[in-house]
């Protein structure tokens, strides 16, 4: 029973790595950008909703809301300014560009909100502290449920839009070829400006849920941005569900391998990752070095 | 009336020059045909015209308005469309969504009616376009363009790769389109292809033009010693 407890509070704690690896997912499926600054960009958000919580006293929900066209604004001006510019001088410069930023906005948030830790937990009111005991071993919290709701609710919204909208075709058109949808009359400036928008507002989600669920400071990006990445490969780059079913295998792995050990939980996630490479991209040559 | 006017066109990657001062003029309601050899400059004319190719030097007047700096998506709302060589779909795309995605200016053409003219396309009609076959990727690919409502298209080698009887198929579509009276530019390797359904015929080489005429009174050694460069007795 402690097993399933486990498993269920792995799809919770993974349901928070996907919603963290969306943003990623989206960026470097759209424009073929891994975006090292996307936990800052989390935990960034995290910050925005922090000041209107500590400001207006609202709850941290209703503060996300209002966090939001912030960090949408934020978003095209990050397109705008750093990454247009650097998608046009080759694959590694938006890879420097937003190391620099993870930088900078780390040393911008220690400048304003000092190296404190921080959390949320206490303003959200009854869902961090609620939970049901389903039976004696196994219990679900009410914040792991609204993690996973939002998550798949989140996942299912961004399906339809890309499927079933004519601004999710023109986003799937540019994705492919933005040469051939400039000739179709797509702007692909535009589009790609909302793809980062779009990126950054649900990198504030999961830099919410960060704040909720645990704690933040201004360098807790980085350990965000490598669970993120690791959802996003484990799932398969650029695939939106992959992402989902990625974040999820992650924090199945790490609450398992807590399980054996509390030591482990960081190193089964890495263990997944890791074969999960071998097997996808290192198999074949690696049983071809073995055979020499 | 001058629908494209394309003045002292300098084109280039890097160091090549592969347009080097092209000037001619289109009239609306026309058809064009560019011929000459691989590496011509034929295509680059094409992506330089519909905004894909960032021209070193000259101009491009689309009905009068200077479109030469005008980035490609622009020009599509204009009325200028080009239909890339290689098609160039979008996969993922089903055929209704890549010709709905395309779709900046309302007119003629629509979904209903672009599969009206490629018939062969209405099973098709929820297929991404990755599972079709060439000339089903063909048809797409020119009713993308079309959905735009394009004053002027913009054709590049779309006989490319195809089987004769789908080529004569597309072929036989786009008289239908040429009748409703859009204005025609193409780039074509057939000879016999581009002077039947071109009035008038430019013949590139090595980026010039050096043969300019309309497409009846030209006759077929003059046009083939051109497209090799031949040496011509006056």
């Amino acid at each position: 029973m402690t097993i399933v407890n486990a498993v269920v509070q792995g799809i919770f704690l993974g349901a928070f790595y996907a919603v963290l690896a969306c943003g990623l997912s989206i960026m470097f499926g759209v424009m073929r950008v891994i975006n090292l600054a996307h936990g800052d960009i989390a935990v960034l958000g995290a910050y925005v909703v922090f000041v209107i919580v500590q400001s207006t006293g609202m709850s941290p929900l209703v503060a996300f809301v209002v966090a939001l066209p912030v960090m949408i604004l934020l978003g095209y001006v990050l397109q705008l300014t750093v990454l247009e510019r650097s998608l046009k001088s080759g694959i590694l410069t938006p890879l420097l560009a937003t190391f620099g930023l993870s930088i900078v906005i780390q040393n911008l948030l220690l400048i304003s909100f000092s190296p404190d830790v921080r959390s949320l937990g206490g303003n959200a009111g009854a869902i961090t502290t609620s939970s049901w005991q389903v039976t004696g071993g196994l219990s679900v919290s009410a914040l792991g449920m609204v993690i996973l709701v939002m998550a798949v609710l989140l996942f299912g919204a961004l399906q339809l839009f890309l499927s079933s909208t004519r601004a999710g075709w023109m986003m799937r058109a540019t994705a492919e070829d933005a040469d051939a949808a400039e000739l179709v009359g797509i702007d692909s400036r535009g589009v790609y400006a909302r793809a980062t928008a779009l990126a950054v507002a649900i990198a504030a989600l999961g830099g919410l849920f960060l704040a909720i669920r645990s704690v933040f400071d201004p360098v807790s990006g980085p350990t965000q941005l490598i669970f993120a990445f690791e959802a996003v490969v484990i799932g398969g780059m650029g695939s939106l569900w992959g992402t989902l079913l990625g974040g999820l295998a992650l924090g199945v792995a790490q609450t398992l391998g807590a399980h054996i050990n509390p030591e482990y939980s960081a190193l089964t996630g890495h263990l997944l990752f890791l074969a999960v490479l071998i097997v996808r991209f290192g198999g074949g040559r690696l049983s071809l070095r073995m055979a020499r | 009336m001058t629908l494209l006017r394309v003045e002292e066109l300098d084109c280039r990657y890097g160091l090549l020059q592969a347009v080097r001062g092209v000037s001619f003029e289109l009239a609306q309601g026309e058809t064009l045909a560019l011929i000459g050899a691989n590496g011509a400059g034929k295509s680059t004319l094409l992506r330089a015209i519909a905004g894909a190719h960032r021209p070193h030097g000259g101009r491009v007047l689309f009905d009068g308005v200077d479109v030469t700096s005008m980035p490609a998506h622009r020009r599509v709302s204009l009325g200028i469309a080009l239909v890339p060589e290689g098609r160039r779909l979008f996969p993922s795309l089903t055929v209704e969504e890549n010709l709905r995605v395309a779709a900046a200016r309302r007119g003629r053409w629509n979904v209903q009616s672009v599969l009206e003219v490629f018939p062969l396309l209405q099973p098709r009609r929820h297929m991404a376009a990755a599972n079709l076959s060439g000339g089903e990727q063909q048809a797409v690919a020119i009713g993308r363009a079309l959905m735009s409502n394009p004053r002027l298209l913009l054709l590049d080698e779309v006989s490319l790769g195809l089987a004769p009887i789908v080529v004569d198929a597309v072929y036989r579509s786009l008289a239908d389109i040429i009748k409703e009276g859009t204005t025609v530019l193409l780039v074509e390797q057939d000879l016999t292809r581009a002077l039947n359904v071109a009035g008038r015929v430019i013949c590139m080489l090595e980026g010039r033009i050096v043969l300019e005429g309309e497409a009846a009174s030209l006759d077929r050694d003059r046009v083939v010693g051109a497209y090799f460069g031949l040496k011509q007795p006056a």
